[in-house]
């Protein structure tokens, strides 16, 4: 019950002593990348004066003759074949307005979920009108992004019974550029619980479903409580992914199980101190780089 | 208030947690977030103190200036506060978005030192009648995560613990006209007794159960506050009911019991760690803003 109360000290970088971290070249916007005009612009470049010079704080990356840089911490943006996590920000004509951590909010048209029932037909008038009873505001929904407009706001789809509307869980938002690209972003975790690691930022955990019916279509939610151990495990996953994130690693199924196991040894709340960060991402490290060499 | 949105199906989970003592990060009803407390980091002030609950980031300073006290109570000096709610915090604030929450703040502020017991008045006198300290608190909101009150509360006694007035005494001159002179030691300064300076403990109700250090997200699944000002001697200086929804006069006592129990234990470990950063002296790494 005690406030753990204690004075600050200065963040240490927690870094395994090896010659990766040596290579990475990091720039701050006006950085000058190169003076030779033979490259071709990326992302987060532009031409000063024939220098071709940052705009954003990230990492340069070289492939052939293109040049851009990746920044370390954006607002989302969006590909096509991302799975996202959003929030139902607003309720218009035939369609929701999605906050994804993106620039724009994105767009999730009427026609691009999955009536329940699964029937497939034209959507009427009282589609329209009965749309709050589907989705409302401050609803979670994990969607693929469908196309991307030409302002850059992202057209999302649920059109497959793994999307749609989430049930009980915790969300965990962290910056976009830590989710590693994987080709499925739902995983069942061995230790007990499941993870949907939105491309954009959002990570939502939650209790594994049992033998339920997918007939409902993603619409039902339940209203059990979730037992206490499921509950310990989707806490202690929380605090895991926090730190590593806290500590820049990037997260994928993988990084988060061996985080949770190194985590294991100390209480849930403990995790967020400083100290035990450090020690259960120094481990997790290891482990990964043991794991590649 | 910074306020998140939450779906329906998150705040039932939250709920459940809470009656099952296990909230999302793992804490129990009567834990605290980490927290982490500096002082002196303001130089040009008197005393200042920056404090971090989570994510939630709080920076107090202390000015203390010469002024005419109160007609009513002559020979007591006084306090005045000020919130500031930056726009840092959130967008929200820009612009005069914050005043509201600021002026309610202070206004809270000032209730919970209005006893008499609080603060030794007396000995910021300097003339009755005349002159006396007027101590100026500035509180400036950096960052919002839910549990205001509490943090403003410790960064409050921490930066009057480190408050430095400076000694003054009275002189004459001949035509009988009194003068006011500051010793020239720099270091020759009045310490101010934090002792029964109070600390604020924000319960929130969700569901049938209370919790102290509510996230911005658990805020957003309670209805109704009930915000505590305790001395470390467990006395309840000040109690107000905060949000729209009702508390039914058994929870009440409850919150008010669970609340004077967590307050009293939060000025041990806070008044240890004021002493130790003290006696660490010049020794002490500053941390300040950049960490």
């Amino acid at each position: 019950m005690a406030a753990d109360m204690r004075l600050p000290t200065f963040r240490k970088q927690v870094s395994l002593s090896g010659p990766k971290s040596a290579t990475a070249s990091l720039v701050v916007p006006g950085d000058i990348i190169t003076s030779d005009t033979g490259f071709m612009r990326g992302h987060g470049t532009y031409l000063d004066e024939e220098k071709l010079t940052a705009s954003v704080a990230g990492e340069v990356e070289r492939v052939n003759k293109l040049i851009c840089v990746r920044p370390l911490k954006t607002r989302y943006n969006g590909e096509v074949g991302d799975v996202v996590v959003g929030r139902i920000t607003e309720v218009q004509q035939k369609r929701w307005k999605v906050e994804t951590n993106s620039r724009l909010d994105s767009v999730l048209l009427l026609s691009a979920v999955n009536l329940p029932g699964g029937e497939l037909r034209r959507r009427s008038a009282e589609d329209e009108l009965s749309m709050r009873d589907y989705l409302q505001e401050g609803d979670l929904i994990s969607a693929e992004v469908q196309a991307v407009f030409s302002d850059g706001a992202l057209s999302l789809h649920t059109r497959s019974l793994k999307y749609g509307k989430l049930g009980q869980g915790v969300l965990v938002q962290v910056s976009p550029s830590l989710v590693k690209r994987q080709k499925t972003h739902f995983h069942n975790l061995p230790c007990g619980a499941s993870i949907i690691l939105g491309n954009n930022g959002f990570i939502w955990l939650y209790p594994t479903p049992g033998q339920q019916d997918e007939v409902a279509g993603g619409y039902y939610t339940s209203i059990e409580p979730v037992s206490l151990s499921d509950r310990e495990v989707i806490s202690r996953l929380r605090n895991c992914i926090l730190a590593l994130a806290a500590h820049k690693v990037m997260l994928f199924d993988t990084s988060v199980l061996y985080c949770y196991e190194s985590a294991l040894t100390h209480q849930i709340k403990d995790i967020l101190k400083p100290e035990v960060m450090e020690e259960v991402v120094l481990q997790t490290r290891h482990r990964l780089a043991d794991q590649e060499g | 208030m910074a306020t998140v949105q939450v779906s329906e199906a998150e705040k039932l989970y939250v709920l459940h947690g809470v009656r099952d003592d296990l909230r999302v990060d793992g804490r129990s009803c009567e834990d605290y977030r980490h927290m982490e407390i500096e002082t002196d980091v303001v130089s040009n002030t008197d005393g200042s103190a920056k404090v971090t609950l989570g994510h939630t980031n709080v920076l107090v300073g202390i000015k203390a200036e010469i002024g005419k006290p109160k007609p009513m109570v002559p020979d007591e000096g006084y306090l005045e506060f000020f919130v500031d709610c930056s726009a840092n915090a959130t967008p929200e604030f820009e612009g005069r978005g914050g005043e509201g929450l600021g002026i309610e703040l202070s206004n809270t502020l000032y209730k919970v030192f209005s006893n008499k017991h609080s603060i030794d008045l007396k000995s910021l006198c300097i003339r009755p009648g005349e002159n006396c300290w007027v101590l100026y608190v500035d509180v400036l909101l950096l960052q919002c995560d839910g549990n205001l009150f509490d943090a403003i509360s410790v960064a409050i006694k921490a930066a009057l613990f480190n408050t430095k007035i400076p000694r003054v005494h009275i002189s004459e001159d001949e035509d009988g006209g009194k003068e006011i002179e500051l010793s020239d030691d720099p270091y020759d300064c009045v310490r101010v007794n934090v002792e029964n300076v109070p600390c604020i403990v924000t319960l929130c109700k969700i569901g049938h159960r209370h919790v102290v250090d509510a996230t911005l997200q658990e805020k957003a699944c309670s209805v109704a506050s009930l915000l505590i000002s305790v001395t470390h001697r467990g006395t309840v200086t000040c109690v107000r009911k905060v949000g729209g929804g009702s508390l039914d006069p058994e929870s009440i006592f409850e919150m008010t019991e669970t609340g004077k129990r967590v307050g009293k234990a939060l000025h041990t470990p806070l008044m240890e760690l004021l002493q130790k950063e003290e006696s660490l002296g010049s020794k002490r790494q500053k941390v300040g803003f950049l960490g």
